[in-house]
């Protein structure tokens, strides 16, 4: 028999603000621990919550994107349990009227389009991060109260692929509306993962199955490929499946049950009482709506009408918003796409890849480089030349022009010397004229590089090509 | 709401209840709060007879909307002040008893 797996997502996003969500301290990574906090995200007795209006805006700029309509009403309310990274002993989220509701994600796997349902989008509070000593734990305050969006997707992802490629499509949108960093080292994106299977012509879902905190993708992606035929087999041999909450643990790759708690959750939600509701105008939503960025996928198809880059170059370019911004810049400054995107693509995002680095804190210029661009257009310098420059504008940045005149590097075109160069090369290799002469058309490559080595990489390839061809006659 | 208040639990537990707040109750008083909690459930039952149908559910009393601050960062407790509570600190950090998942 066959078995269907359903997945579903819940992400939980770190919203890019400045300042906590309901009080001033600051939003960021690091720090030593308990020096970003306050009485308010401390928790103490007497204090009020005050709302970020980044956090709303932040919030519903995602629901705009993935297509979700924006709850014209919408309210806090507490969640209550005992944790020690809470300190309040409730955390203050949004229950039955979140932010956004609806939408969806396109995703593609193996050429098939699908859109993954977005069930809805609500904003609450982070916690403090806990760590282990031996026989006690310690708590380091400075993440709780961070500005924590969570999207939960509808059960319409099937596979551990499917799921990959959703969360890759998520964040190439939150990356586009700044939303957050989506740094996973950093823990700015957590999910967690309900899966179940059910035998082919049941339609009543199965058990499910909450795997929690994971913070990559590929563990998603990993853990899935374990749960999926775990539960399968425990169905195949009889068994059944008791939901629980269970762990990925990467170093071994499986996933364990959590120690199962005493009692089901009840979180005993209620209306946060210090807070007032959420009443967007639609002028509001509207004036936000006008400042969204353009999406991956439509900027994808732009690049390909727009620039006439192929189909997948432009995914490539898209990918990340920095390098596609890079190109359009690169492209209209130099006013050759097709090249523009070449040297994206390949010196671009190499160099990126080897330095580690990110195009932000390059030190490359898309100025610098549709000016060397231009250069190898105007046939100024070569094409080897060329990527000689960019090494060093990719190290050191400048202009390529002053580089080429204080190196000397422009290419001889001049055909003057290109034959002074071609008749040495000629009388000092008779072998592959002979060659050449007796139709052995390679061996004009061998005298084509002779030159360019006593030119010294200077000379312009095509022409010394031509000039060997009409002084070796034939072509 | 949840299923604390479930109209249909006829009787709720509540050493169920005081589990939840973490209260540690002795027989003698579970049985004195067991009809207590009873009687102010049965109180607020009451309103189950009122019709409400079509009346929003209300969160809040005033009207008041949208209270929002701009995202600005502003000085909060320097460290030390803030571990003055701390019953015991260790690195920087609250000492809590031993987290198991």
């Amino acid at each position: 028999m066959k078995y269907l797996p359903t997945i579903g997502l819940e992400i939980h996003v770190q919203l890019k603000t400045r300042s906590k969500i309901f009080c001033g301290c600051p939003n960021e990574p690091g720090g030593e621990p308990n020096t970003h906090v306050c009485p308010v995200c401390l928790g103490y007795p007497g204090t009020l919550p005050n709302v970020n209006g980044e956090a709303i805006r932040l919030t519903v700029l995602t629901g705009l994107m993935i297509g979700c309509r924006i709850n014209p009403y919408s309210k806090f309310d507490r969640k209550n349990y005992f944790y020690p990274d809470m300190p309040k002993n409730y955390q203050i989220s949004q229950y039955d009227k979140p932010l956004c509701l609806g939408g969806s994600v396109e995703i593609e796997v193996e050429g098939r389009k699908k859109a993954v349902g977005i069930t809805r989008i609500h904003l609450e509070e982070d916690v403090g991060k806990s760590m282990h000593f031996g026989s006690s734990s310690g708590v380091d305050f400075n993440r709780a109260g961070a500005p924590l969006m969570e999207i939960v997707t509808e059960p319409d992802i099937e596979t551990p692929e499917e799921a990959q490629a959703f969360l890759l499509a998520l964040r190439q949108i939150l990356l586009y509306g700044g939303v957050s960093d989506c740094n996973l080292e950093q823990g700015n994106l957590r999910c967690d993962v309900n899966c179940s299977v059910r035998p082919e012509g049941q339609s009543e879902l199965g058990t499910k199955i909450e795997i929690k905190n994971m913070n990559t993708f590929k563990g998603v992606f990993h853990a899935l490929k374990h749960e999926l035929p775990r539960q399968e087999e425990v169905l195949r041999s009889g068994g059944a499946i008791r939901q629980e909450t269970r762990r990925w643990d990467d170093e071994k790759g499986v996933t364990e049950a959590m120690r199962s708690k005493e009692y089901a959750h009840d979180y005993r939600y209620f209306p946060e009482p210090d807070l007032m509701p959420v009443v967007l105008p639609p002028e509001t939503v509207e004036q936000w709506r006008a400042t969204l960025p353009e999406l991956p996928a439509k900027r994808r198809d732009r690049l390909v009408t727009e620039y006439g880059l192929p189909d997948y170059d432009a995914g490539v370019l898209v990918a990340d918003k920095a390098v596609a911004d890079f190109f359009e810049e690169t492209a209209r400054a130099s006013g050759n796409p097709k090249a523009a995107s070449n040297w994206v693509m390949t010196d671009v995002l190499r160099c990126l890849g080897e330095k580690q680095t990110e195009l932000k804190d390059a030190k490359l210029t898309s100025v610098s480089l549709a000016g060397l661009i231009r250069l190898v257009d105007q046939k100024v310098i070569n094409v080897p030349t060329a990527r000689e420059l960019f090494s060093e504008l990719f190290e050191k940045g400048g202009d390529p022009t002053e580089l080429v005149k204080t190196k000397g590097l422009a290419q001889v075109s001049d055909t003057g010397a290109l034959e002074a160069y071609a008749d040495e090369a000629i009388a000092e290799n008779p072998g592959p004229v002979a060659d050449y002469r007796a139709g052995k058309k390679p061996a004009l490559q061998f005298l084509v590089g002779q030159i360019m080595k006593k030119s010294r990489g200077k000379a312009n390839p095509r022409m010394v090509q031509e000039l060997l061809q009409r002084k070796l006659g034939g072509a | 709401m949840t299923d604390t208040f479930r109209d249909d639990a006829s009787r709720l537990d509540v050493r169920y209840v005081a589990h939840l707040a973490r209260l540690h109750l002795s027989d003698e008083e579970a049985a004195v709060f067991q009809p207590q909690l009873e009687q102010v459930l049965g109180y607020v039952r009451e309103l189950g007879a009122l019709d409400v149908e079509g009346v929003e559910p209300t969160a809040h009393a005033f009207p008041v909307q949208n209270v929002f601050r701009d995202d600005e960062v502003r000085p909060g407790l320097d460290h030390e002040a803030a571990m003055k509570n701390a019953p015991q600190e260790r690195q920087g950090q609250f000492i809590v008893p031993k987290i198991i998942e």
